[in-house]
């Protein structure tokens, strides 16, 4: 039980309940669509690009608490940040929820620390990182990222 | 026999898998719609095959081949007469009932579909019994026509009428379905179709391990199902077809044991069902299939039936008492097949709460994307019940849901 406690924090279910930058954003110049094909989540990330920084970050979509409150975290970690900055965050999210490679970041992390109950759940990684593959897939210009490791 | 009260705790006792635990609670298995557990003479079947008589089947004249050959084709015998086919060649072993329709489109409708023709499916069709026939229609031109269904999950009878016409090739129905547990009309709906000359496919994986299946007083053309559903192994399934479309059709697959005579000029096929079976099939578990027939018969179906009917009723009126759950499905027939959605809570939450309670349930779209999306849904949470749960597993249940809304308030 104290796991479901660490999966369903306070915060995961606050940025659930109340999502952050959920909405479209119409001044994006960097769009894509993701889904998993195995539970249907769907989630579509609106990037605003100025020259190599994240000036505006949306996001819309269905899915469970996790993936939710992990593309509200997300988008509200992602904002000023660069290419090279979002993709080290990835990299350290996806570490921490998977629990393989280097120890995570903490101070990187900042309350993104708050998805590593995933860790325990392996079965609910993919619902964590969609949002972030897709984040991924925006900035490298792909529109459809299927995605379902 | 009816008198007596169902064996539910030596029932219990044939499944080993039952005496798991799971997150330090006793397993408690709510989704054999997604696939049935195993029980002892099944798998006990399996390791005496293979410790005893383990050889290739139809080709050998040693020993071994003649007993693997003997118990294959008992098999076979045995589960024709379960679904009352009127002899073991109409009888074609496959992987599951997604092969046997892909089977059937693909090799009737090599045979009889064109242009311009359509094959009438349902809106609560699994996603098995749509993308065959998709495929086929964007080969030949055809076009896909859908029977629509009522908010509480029954089909629109009125509409199917209208929708058959004289260039329905086929209609390709679910007996009942995954999502809602409908057990849809199908004799009456065999009739009218046969009344305009069109052959009816009946995909029969949710129906078989709870319902008599009789395929000669439903009259269908086709009836397709699984055997891990029906207490059997994974990889089994049975596609029934009447000799007269089997016949007039092409092989689906080329390759051994399909052919008589092969020559570089041309080649023979076999007499049915071999005509359908190309190469060494699933041996093992075929034979552990017939042993799951042995096993069910011996449970009784329609004691069976009557127990999860009451399993299905208490569950219902159990669920339908949580302030906020919506039961997707509410068809006057219906099997022991409960999806739900809470508010607030998404289904992959659901299912990930009940499995720290040791409930097994299915979240997600169940292959039934379509149908998710005529009732304005991404996902259910889907209860399933077999003849091994208990009335204490629905308190579990309920009691798990309720933790899901306290984590979740």
């Amino acid at each position: 039980m104290s796991d479901l406690r660490e999966l369903y924090q306070q915060v995961i279910l606050d940025h659930n309940k109340s999502p952050r930058n959920f909405r479209k954003l119409d001044s994006a110049n960097r769009m894509a669509e993701g889904h998993n094909p195995l539970c249907g989540d769907e989630v579509t990330v609106y990037v605003e690009l100025v020259d190599d920084v994240i000036n505006e970050i949306a996001f819309q979509g269905h899915g469970c608490a996790i993936s939710k409150a992990s593309a509200s975290m997300m988008t509200a970690g992602l904002k000023g940040k660069t290419i090279q900055e979002a993709e080290a965050l990835f990299t350290e999210v996806r570490q921490m929820v998977t629990g393989e490679g280097d120890q995570p970041n903490a101070d990187l992390l900042g309350r993104l620390t708050a998805l590593s109950g995933v860790r325990e759940f392996p079965n609910r990684v993919k619902c964590a990182t969609l949002p972030w593959h897709t984040m991924r897939g925006a900035l490298k210009g792909e529109k459809d990222v299927v995605f379902d490791e | 026999m009816k008198t007596q009260p169902f064996p539910i705790e030596q029932i219990r006792q044939d499944f080993p898998i039952l005496r798991q635990s799971v997150h330090g609670r006793p397993l408690v298995y709510l989704d054999s719609a997604a696939t049935s557990q195993k029980p002892r003479a099944v798998i006990d079947t399996l390791v005496r095959y293979y410790e005893e008589e383990n050889a290739n089947i139809h080709r050998g004249i040693h020993t071994l081949s003649e007993l693997a050959t003997a118990d294959y084709e008992a098999a076979r015998r045995k589960i024709a007469a379960f679904i009352h086919a009127p002899d073991p060649r109409n009888v074609i072993f496959v992987k599951g009932t997604t092969e046997a329709i892909n089977l059937v489109a693909t090799s009737y409708g090599r045979a009889f579909v064109g242009d311009g023709d359509e094959i009438l499916i349902s809106a609560m069709e699994h996603h098995s019994n749509i993308v065959p026939w998709q495929l086929l229609c964007e080969q030949v031109g055809a076009k896909l026509r859908v029977i629509p269904i009522t908010d509480d999950g029954e089909l629109v009878i009125e509409e199917y009428q209208r929708l058959l016409n004289p260039r329905t090739k086929m209609v390709a129905l679910v007996h009942v379905s995954n999502v809602l547990g409908t057990v849809n009309p199908v004799k009456q709906m065999i009739e009218m179709a046969h009344a305009e000359g069109i052959p009816v496919l009946l995909d029969g994986a949710q129906a078989v391990p709870h319902v008599r299946v009789d395929v000669q007083d439903l009259d269908c053309d086709f009836y397709a199902f699984s055997g891990h559903k029906l207490f059997g192994p994974t990889g089994t399934g049975i596609l029934f077809g009447k000799e007269k479309w089997l016949d007039s059709m092409p092989p689906y697959q080329g390759g051994g044991d399909m052919i008589s005579t092969v020559t570089f000029e041309k080649t023979t096929y076999n007499a049915l069902p071999y005509k359908f079976e190309a190469g060494t099939p699933n041996i093992a578990g075929n034979i552990g299939l017939g042993a799951a027939i042995d096993y069910v018969e011996g449970v009784g179906l329609e004691a069976a039936g009557a127990y999860e009917h009451d399993l299905l009723v208490c569950a219902t009126e159990a669920l339908q008492a949580i302030p906020g759950l919506r039961i997707i499905g509410n068809a006057k027939e219906k099997t022991g097949v409960i999806s739900f959605v809470l508010d607030g809570i998404h289904a992959h939450d659901v299912g990930t709460i009940l499995d720290t309670h040791g409930v097994a349930i299915r979240a997600g779209h169940h292959c039934a994307m379509p149908l998710m999306a005529r009732y304005g849904l991404a996902a259910t949470a889907r209860a399933s019940f077999a003849f091994y749960n208990t009335r204490d597993e629905i308190a579990v249940l309920v009691k798990a849901i309720d933790e899901a809304k306290e984590v979740f308030s």
